[in-house]
């Protein structure tokens, strides 16, 4: 016994000294060695990953905008916008990614539908709570300079309702970051094909699965934190709870 | 989106309408041989045994967060641990929660239901907390008034008044189990997963099928729990949300 053990040992040493990555082999754990011998394998999905993401949330957030103007003057059309999100937002998302290849076929351009739609329901309800929260006082005061409905629109109620568009933006952002790990079903790459093509695929290879999930939760405590700046530096008049 | 436009109609009907073909009738896989997919046996099969996770997931999820987050609301502590829960969990994504599973503590029934559960956790736990605490204090401290203990005002003031908010965090909850249940088909549980992920076996109609049965077993589950919520849900409180968007 004593003999067999004295031999392995011997066998991993040999495969160190010959430069083959030491612990790859063994998936017993996470390999640190290579990880950081393979980091530069990691940027490309990384990257891929924050484009989904920045395209996704941009795009949620203009066209959600665009639907909070269209139904601030016309209140009937928030349950309409409301609800029709809401039953988009029920799907879970890698279904929604499927169900979306027959009509926008594999790639980018699906995963960025899909993510966008996510987005634009966030971000909409937010921006119609922000929009009313604005107070009554503002709004007659910004009458009584003798603003038009749309000054008074892009002059004071938009910039008012800015913590609750920007807490919105901060909510999606975060979710679509982890959202976005399913985008490699749709075929669109990103940190879920470290996960899942190097990692589940390769006989549950536990370093790739530690790096895409470990990179994809750093990036979203990133852009929460930077978006909760974000939040302050443009709202330093107020603070707004982001539940 | 030009790609999108230029996709023909008929394909994307046949696509869907393959799938619907998957569901009704039995076919030989994709990879030949004596082995039968799809039809109403398989997805019925597949439907209970994810729809049999979610639930107790869910009720899990539920027995575990809703009397912490309602107690901490009840006390008015901790909020800064019931709203950072909350993030948390939108944190995480479902693909790494399974796949960390999967690598680092096993696979079966027993673990994807206990990492769906987490995943139902945080929305639960928060809205809780939120619902309760947001109730009006006044009434709390009327039905102090009148000789309630702290527990029925938890149980005749509080919740009642919380329903709404606390069901919007069973809803989320729900939708977060629904979808991580479905890639627990890579431990080994049998979900649409295999279906959608499995497109060498069941093939592109497989998938859609798959995906599916996911978006009718969500939506399901969402009605469900808005039946529930209707119910559930003083009268007094609904007809105040009514005058309020009525003068809104």
């Amino acid at each position: 016994m004593l003999e067999t053990l004295t031999t392995l040992a011997q066998i991993e040493v040999r495969e160190e000294g010959a430069g083959a990555t030491t612990c790859q082999g063994k998936n017993d754990s996470f390999c640190f060695d290579y990880a950081i011998d393979n980091l530069g394998d990691y940027i490309t999905p990384t990257l891929e990953h924050l484009v989904l993401v920045a395209i996704s949330v941009l795009v949620g957030l203009f066209v959600a905008i665009g639907l909070a103007v269209l139904s601030h003057r016309r209140r009937w059309l928030v349950p309409v916008f409301v609800g029709s999100t809401g039953i988009l937002y029920t799907i879970p998302s890698i279904a929604l990614f499927l169900l979306l290849l027959p009509v926008t076929g594999r790639g980018t351009t699906t995963a960025v539908i899909a993510l966008t739609l996510y987005n634009l329901q966030i971000i909409y309800r937010n921006s119609v709570v922000g929009l009313g929260n604005v107070p009554d006082s503002a709004r007659d005061a910004g009458r009584g300079m003798g603003m038009t409905d749309r000054q008074l629109l892009w002059r004071v109620e938009m910039p008012l309702a800015v913590p609750e568009i920007i807490a919105g933006v901060r909510i999606a952002t975060v979710s679509t970051v982890a959202i976005a790990t399913l985008a490699v079903f749709a075929g669109a790459g990103g940190l879920g094909e470290v996960i899942y093509n190097e990692g589940i695929q390769r006989d549950v290879f536990k370093t790739a699965i530690v790096m895409g999930s470990g990179i994809a939760i750093a990036m979203a405590i990133s852009f929460d934190a930077i978006l909760l700046v974000l939040q302050r530096v443009l709202s330093p008049w107020r603070k707004v709870r982001t539940i | 989106m030009s790609a999108a436009l230029s996709v023909p109609l008929a394909s994307v009907l046949d696509s869907f309408g393959g799938a619907i073909d998957f569901i009704l009738y039995q076919r030989i896989s994709e990879q030949g041989g004596d082995l039968q997919v799809g039809g109403l046996g398989q997805i019925g099969d597949l439907l209970a045994s994810q729809a049999l996770i979610s639930l107790v997931a869910l009720l899990l999820a539920l027995l575990i967060a809703m009397p912490i987050g309602v107690y901490l609301g009840h006390r008015g502590v901790g909020e800064f641990a019931a709203v950072a829960v909350g993030n948390a969990g939108r944190a995480v994504p479902e693909l790494a929660l399974i796949a960390l599973m999967v690598a680092f503590v096993g696979t079966g029934a027993v673990n994807v239901t206990i990492a769906v559960m987490i995943l139902g956790i945080p929305p639960i736990l928060t809205n809780s907390f939120v619902g309760v605490r947001q109730v009006d204090r006044g009434a709390v401290e009327a039905a102090r008034g009148i000789g309630m203990t702290e527990l029925e005002i938890i149980r005749r003031v509080e919740l009642p008044l919380a329903v709404p908010t606390i069901m919007g965090g069973v809803r989320t909850g729900a939708v977060n189990i629904v979808a991580t249940s479905t890639i627990g088909s890579l431990a080994g549980v049998e979900t649409f997963g295999k279906l959608i992920l499995g497109d060498a076996v069941y093939g592109n109609e497989g998938v859609i099928a798959g995906a599916i049965m996911v978006a009718l077993l969500a939506l399901t589950f969402e009605f469900a729990l808005a039946g529930i919520q209707r119910v559930l849900t003083p009268r007094g409180v609904t007809l105040q949300r009514q005058a309020a968007r009525a003068t809104a």
